[in-house]
């Protein structure tokens, strides 16, 4: 089957319901059981074409995973994702492989994510290859083309990726998620290996190819700082599920959560003042494990406003108003 | 801006840039010229020294030089120097085919093991320590005594009982490999099961594979002496093994009978561990990048 | 009269040998940190920033590194050139490390309380019942709950934040005057390293111990740091006050740095703004050339800068910069 290089479908969304991932739980033949993990647990929402979307929080809060099954890197538990209408979540086979060309990803350590025995060119021209899309050619071409835009010199094609440096190689790993022209990249913490003044021209480069190509983010991040400057809409997770969601502008000058309160103010900041320092909230102890939750809030543990109800059962996400989403008793 | 400058562009091919360290380290290289030797001496050495190895050519166990016998003759009067000429040629085909073998079916063991995890993990794995627990020189001589000592049943006795080390080697890099994030890129970019085995993960794999493959070519030549030793190989064809193994009862009057196929086996086994651990260093990409 | 620093880096240079030549991985570095202070150590990966650790602790690799010149003294004694055994015992008693990832830096099979009694037992000769006493009270020390049945947990069994207060529970055991911690925080949550911030701050506080704090992070340094260095291949280019080198940063680097990260805003605008970049990448130490290293991704880059290396020059109360732009300003235009 042959497909011509054709141009991206317009305006695509995500949308993605009641997502759930459980590791584990599988009985082995002859080592012990494994306890069921929760790592996503329920999570929905939905990414306008063009837009977006941050998802942050710790190790642990299921952001990640959260990417990878979108992507259909992890078996999906329960829940359903769409994207443009399509239920890709339902896909298997052939039909999932061939989906793949509309949602590619973007992983978070430029070394472990390219393969060190392929040349630069070869990796960009994979999923084309892969894919059957075009001919030998044309293929070639898209490769020429990909790596101006994403800023990369013609003669570094036939370079391997221990060539080049760390900002260079997370080039190179958008060219490869942008080369069968998706609709949607899943960024998983894209920036977070780089050094500072790498991250910036990464970061830029992304915005501009966003507004080029008219491209939809899903952006995975623990870095706040830069959540806030590339998101249009964030969502705060914690243990498998979201406690917070709303715009930009909502989310960082007015956080409702308890959570989302504490995870700015650890935030060590160059504007702050001494004043500032010492009137912030600050959270004790580790998240629990996702394997024994607890049966109320999940954050009530380590919550400095908690009170009996909130560990007697777990409060749902609530639109407060103007999509501000909480999921809070007392907020 | 979208200039960045380069840094140092040397367009190395990872095989140049391997070549290069292995040949950094003295020993590996000493490794090679042995081997070299030993591989002119034994394939190239008949066309020089033509004489019959089965050929009765001066009275029983003379001493080496004796009448211009460099290496002297056997119990049968048989000159040493050409059978350890041609015992060479069959000790180094039998180590290299049952190397071959089992690596064929370690790696393909492994391989899926690796990449597969679950309950074909766990089957394949326990086949493997199946084998693993078999004392492999009983096991080897019970496929020999059933299926007649030659030389195909003797290189697949060897390989089939020496494909397990492999086998783990190569589970547990696949175990590694398809956790990196270019595995799943592949994944995402679309791929099969068959492209991400063969085509990704396994090369990536081979550096481990190729070191405990060329460990096998000496332990394999090493397994075929002992079957020999023990007269279970095909008594028409000439190996070192054989050699020892022909020679034994008169050991205590003729000891250089024995010692020179010997000494041969231990160059041989020397030569191809030291090129082995000169590419263990060569295939890491940590220690080519200092 | 001026009392001499708890520790100066005067001049040093480390010199590795690759296979692509010598690389100057420390040139003419140089530093002091005064007693109860915190001192930041900033840049991108690969300026020096941990081999200037590295070099304090003695424990520059060697083969393929050394310490080519400079002294390092620590009150009046000099580091430099001194054997392993004296450097050992200045290890740990006097000087504390801690690292980034405080799992690798444990011993996966000792509790963790018999790692701190250890170091205990080395340095101060305290009899084994004692040493594992003050232990106890180190974990305490680090607000480590239960510290009496923590002792006798194994690393694996507690939390990266745990551990890395385990870590320098561990360092601060023996009462060293400085403490050396490199990216401390880096491989811990935000929430945790708050935490950990926090913990530093009030130990620096109530044990007057000096703390040499490494990083990235500017934000880390604005939270913790008295006074900062900022170093660039190798070499220091700025150093100064906290407040000084955040509010008018001299350097074009030091600037970069700043500007190029998103910082949290309290009331972020609707209009997202792109950020400033650096360009281009970190030169490989291996050919610098004469001139100033950052001059290739300068934006205020002169000819001078391409020939000479600026030198490290007093501007303004407590700030040094190493840049022609700031010194000869008259050259540029």
């Amino acid at each position: 089957m042959t497909h011509s290089v054709q141009a991206a479908p317009e305006n695509p969304s995500l949308v993605v319901r009641d997502l759930k991932v459980h590791f584990g739980g599988g009985k082995a033949v002859f080592s012990r059981d494994r306890p069921v993990v929760h790592a996503v647990d329920g999570v929905s929402f939905s990414v306008p074409g063009g837009r977006t979307f941050g998802i942050v929080g710790e190790s642990g809060s299921g952001k990640t995973t959260t990417a990878l099954a979108i992507m259909r890197l992890v078996p999906i538990t329960a829940g359903s994702v769409t994207l443009n209408g399509e239920e890709i979540s339902a896909y298997e086979g052939r039909e999932l492989r061939q989906s793949r060309r509309n949602y590619q990803i973007v992983f978070q350590d430029p070394y472990s994510s390219l393969d060190p025995r392929k040349r630069a060119a070869q990796i960009v021209r994979e999923p084309l290859d892969l894919m059957n899309i075009g001919n030998p050619r044309e293929r070639d071409e898209r490769v020429s083309e990909l790596f101006t835009q994403v800023g990369l010199r013609p003669e570094q094609k036939a370079l391997f990726p221990h060539q080049f440096s760390g900002g260079q190689r997370q080039r190179l790993g958008l060219a490869r998620a942008l080369s069968t022209r998706p609709g949607l990249i899943v960024c998983d913490e894209p920036v977070s290996a780089l050094d500072v003044a790498i991250q910036a021209q990464i970061l830029n480069l992304m915005a501009r190819l966003q507004a080029d190509l008219g491209l939809t983010y899903l952006f995975i991040s623990h870095d706040l700082g830069v959540v806030q400057h590339i998101c249009d809409e964030v969502a705060v997770m914690y243990l498998g599920q979201i406690v917070e969601q709303a715009d930009r502008v909502a989310l960082f000058s007015e956080p409702k959560h308890p959570y989302t309160k504490a995870l700015l103010a650890a935030v060590p900041s160059v504007h702050a003042t001494e004043r500032d320092r010492r009137n912030r909230v600050r959270l004790a102890g580790d998240p629990p494990s996702p394997i024994n939750l607890p049966k109320g809030c999940r954050f009530a543990s380590r919550c400095p406003m908690a009170e009996e109800r909130c560990r007697q059962s777990s409060p749902p996400l609530e639109d407060r108003g103007g999509g501000h989403k909480v999921a809070c008793f007392l907020a | 801006m979208t200039d960045h400058a380069a840094p140092a562009l040397k367009v190395q091919h990872p095989l140049t840039e391997m070549a290069a360290m292995f040949f950094q380290n003295r020993s590996a290289v000493a490794g090679l010229a042995l081997l070299i030797s030993i591989l002119l001496f034994t394939f190239v050495g008949p066309y020089l020294y033509p004489t019959d190895p089965f050929e009765m050519v001066w009275t029983p166990l003379s001493f080496p030089g004796e009448e211009g016998f460099l290496l002297g003759t056997d119990y049968l009067g048989r000159d040493i120097l050409a059978a350890m000429m041609a015992g060479g040629q069959v000790s180094m085909a039998i180590g290299l085919a049952a190397a071959v073998i089992s690596v064929v079916i370690g790696v393909s063991v492994g391989a899926f093991a690796g990449y597969y995890g679950g309950v074909v993990e766990e089957a394949l794995m326990r086949f493997t320590e199946f084998f693993q627990v078999l004392p492999t020189l009983l096991f080897s001589m019970v496929i020999v005594a059933l299926f007649g000592a030659s030389l195909l049943t003797v290189t697949l006795a060897i390989g089939v009982v020496s494909w397990t080390a492999v086998a783990r080697v190569t589970r547990s890099e696949f175990l590694r490999i398809r956790e990196l994030e270019y595995v799943s890129a592949a994944r995402s970019g679309s791929a099969r099961d068959g492209y991400l085995i063969f085509r990704v993960i396994l090369p990536n794999a081979l550096p481990p594979i190729i070191v405990q493959a060329n460990l096998m070519v000496g332990s394999a030549i090493l397994f075929e002496a002992a079957l020999s030793f023990l007269g279970l190989s095909d008594p028409n064809i000439m190996s070192w093994g054989q050699v020892i193994g022909s020679n034994r009862p008169y050991i205590l009057d003729a000891g250089f009978a024995v010692a020179i196929p010997g000494f041969a086996i231990f160059l041989t086994v020397l030569a191809i561990s030291l090129i082995g651990d000169g590419l263990n260093d060569a295939l890491n990409p940590k220690l080519r990048q200092r | 009269m001026e009392r001499a620093p708890l520790l100066s880096v005067t001049d040093v240079v480390v010199d590795f040998k690759t296979r692509h030549g010598n690389a100057r991985v420390l040139d003419q570095v140089s530093l002091a940190v005064e007693s109860g202070e915190i001192l930041g150590i900033v840049g991108e990966s690969g300026c020096g920033k941990s081999m200037t650790a590295l070099s304090i602790m003695g424990l520059v690799p060697d083969p393929p590194g050394k310490v080519t010149s400079g002294s390092i003294k620590l009150g009046d004694r000099e580091l430099v050139g001194m054997d392993q055994e004296g450097l050992r015992r200045i290890r740990g008693k006097d000087i504390g490390m801690i690292f980034q990832e405080p799992m690798t830096s444990l011993n996966p099979v000792f509790t963790v309380g018999e790692q701190i009694a250890e170091s205990l037992r080395q340095h101060e000769n305290a009899s084994p019942k004692a040493a594992m006493a003050k232990a106890v009270d180190m974990l305490r020390a680090v607000e480590i709950p239960e510290a009496e049945a923590r002792a006798k947990a194994y690393p694996h069994q507690l939390s990266g934040g745990m551990r890395q207060r385990v870590m320098i529970a561990m360092a601060l055991a023996c009462g060293p005057k400085v403490l050396i911690a490199d990216e401390p925080t880096t491989a811990l949550d935000a929430t945790v390293q708050a935490q950990i911030f926090d913990l530093l701050q009030d130990l620096q506080q109530e044990t007057g111990t000096a703390i040499v704090l490494i990083t990235h992070d500017m934000g880390a340094i604005a939270e913790l740091a008295d006074r900062v260095v900022v170093m660039y291949a190798g070499r220091v280019v700025e150093s100064g006050s906290v407040r000084d080198v955040l509010s008018r940063p001299r350097h074009p680097y030091t600037k970069g740095l700043i500007a190029c990260v998103p910082h949290l805003e309290e009331e972020p605008g609707p209009v997202r703004k792109e950020l400033l970049e650096i360009p281009g990448v970190v030169p490989a130490l291996t050919d610098l050339g004469a001139g100033c290293a950052f001059a290739p991704r300068c934006g205020e880059v002169m000819p001078k800068c391409r020939q000479q290396k600026p030198v490290l020059t007093e501007a303004g109360d407590t700030q040094c910069v190493a840049c022609w732009a700031v010194h000869e300003p008259a050259a540029a235009s």
